[in-house]
């Protein structure tokens, strides 16, 4: 995200000219807004009470997308999630099924 | 008042890149562009320049020590030659892309294999389409004055791209010369301390060389095309001022006697003064109608000074020491033919090929490469260039 402009456009309404020079991003992590989950073909569902709270799939999720939800429970962010089944794989108690991505 | 001294081209660049008062050198010897390297090493090491100077494992690792050196507002120079030129390559886009303004000698020499550490143009074509600003070089004192305006062009605000200098590896780079070296007092009024926009700074946290998706990245190449090309008006700017200051003047296109000659030829860097000999010895012999072009900045390319330098000739001859193999010939020649291409009134465009590693062409032979030149000009030819020289 290197937009030099206080008024922020998004990234399909920025021309050449309000990129900042060699395309530097001075806002730091900035490369949050990036959309990276928007190329999974499976998504992972839950079945939050059989969920112990333990926090495994959180370690073990390789895009480190998996925090705490209202209820102590661990969800994944959709916006990041790329949908690898790793957290499916790890959860001791089988909280997570991967489904298919229907869109 | 200039000190004249007697100095071979390679230490005078030394000299001239501590009178810009570097701060970083970082740069992997290699012929023939060791002296260079050498002697900034020596001026370091006897407190005379104080610099860092990197020392690294190979040329990739020269580049990125530069990046990460240019990021943190040094004053950065380095120098290579033939094939490490082409470690650097991948490391040189991303250099000009984001925007580091490195100065970079390139004692051009010829590429492996065969092994040839002489000189041609061979190293340089392979990094034509990098991003830098590129300026050829003549003789030692165009070298050294070209050293100091690099800096200046590549620190312009407007500009902040990387430059290198081309020199012919050993016709250039180890040629002993009388070069007139500028005082410390004008250097410093001439080349202000570097001011570079976005240092490294924890304080100031920025991320160079970002991820960029398909949504922006056509943006970012496009704003680095229209700044590439705007950089001309700057490197002109700079020229002008230091004609002004030391009477010495440049120019993207200079012209050897070309009003009113019907026939040109075009050459690039050192060979240029052996045919500048070579168009004297044609007129003395009666052949008032050759002329030569000095094609100085190759990128940006100056189209228009071209044209207008070349638009009343009949015949251009092309004179290129690389090979597009399978392709067009001479890759100087191919660009000067697509810049004439579209214009109405034009000369015949003539390639030669020669002077390939190392091999010299004398007065003789370029009143030979003429001679031919008029004559393929006239009854045509069905090949796309003629290589100088080669035994058949």
């Amino acid at each position: 995200m290197a937009n030099k402009k206080p008024d922020k456009k998004t990234e399909a309404e920025m021309t050449w000219k309000d990129l900042e020079v060699g395309l530097i991003a001075t806002e730091p992590g900035s490369a949050r807004q990036y959309k990276t989950g928007a190329w999974r073909s499976q998504r992972p569902t839950y079945e939050f009470s059989k969920c112990i709270k333990c926090g495994l799939c959180s370690i073990f999720c390789p895009e480190g997308c998996i925090s705490q939800n209202e209820q102590g429970c661990f969800e994944a962010d959709m916006y990041y999630c790329k949908g690898c089944g790793i957290c499916d794989k790890e959860c001791p108690t089988r909280v997570i099924t991967m489904v298919e991505e229907e869109e | 008042m200039a000190t004249k001294k007697g100095v071979e081209v390679s230490i005078g660049i030394g000299d001239a890149v501590k009178l810009a008062n570097a701060d970083v050198v970082a740069a992997y010897p290699i012929t023939p562009q060791t002296h260079i390297v050498e002697h900034l090493a020596e001026l370091v090491a006897e407190g005379e320049l104080d610099a860092a100077f990197i020392p690294v494992e190979s040329e990739h690792s020269a580049m990125s020590a530069c990046l990460g050196s240019a990021a943190t507002g040094a004053r950065t120079f380095t120098a290579t030659a033939g094939q490490g030129l082409e470690l650097m390559h991948e490391v040189l886009y991303v250099a000009s892309a984001m925007r580091l303004p490195i100065v970079m000698a390139v004692a051009n020499r010829a590429l492996s294999a065969p092994l040839s550490v002489w000189g041609d143009h061979s190293d340089v074509m392979a990094v034509r389409d990098t991003g830098w600003i590129q300026i050829f070089t003549e003789n030692g004192q165009e070298v050294i004055d070209n050293v100091l305006c690099a800096f200046r062009v590549a620190e312009d605000r407007q500009v902040l791209l990387p430059v290198m200098i081309h020199l012919d590896g050993f016709h250039l780079s180890h040629m002993i010369e009388t070069i007139l070296f500028p005082e410390q007092s004008e250097v410093d009024q001439f080349l202000p301390p570097n001011q570079y926009p976005f240092p490294l700074d924890p304080s100031k946290p920025v991320t160079m060389g970002d991820f960029s998706p398909p949504v922006l990245y056509t943006e970012a190449r496009w704003a680095q095309e229209v700044n590439l090309r705007a950089s001309k008006e700057v490197v002109l700017q700079v020229w002008k001022e230091f004609g002004a200051k030391f009477g010495r003047n440049y120019s993207p296109v200079e012209c050897y006697k070309c009003e009113n000659r019907k026939v040109l030829l075009l050459t690039m860097g050192s060979f240029t003064e052996t045919a500048m000999t070579a168009i004297d010895e044609l007129e003395k012999q009666g052949r008032t109608d050759v002329g030569l072009v000095h094609l100085r900045l190759w990128r940006p390319f100056p189209f228009e000074e071209l044209r207008q330098a070349v638009k009343d000739a009949d015949v251009l001859i092309v004179l290129d020491r690389a090979l597009s193999y399978g392709g067009p010939g001479g890759p100087v020649c191919s660009e000067v033919k697509s810049a004439l291409y579209n214009l109405k009134k034009k000369p015949k465009v003539v390639s030669f090929v020669g002077g390939m590693g190392g091999r010299d062409i004398t007065v003789a032979g370029f009143e030979t490469i003429v001679n031919r030149g008029i004559e393929i000009a006239q009854k045509g030819s069905e090949q796309e260039f003629e290589i100088f020289g080669v035994r058949e």
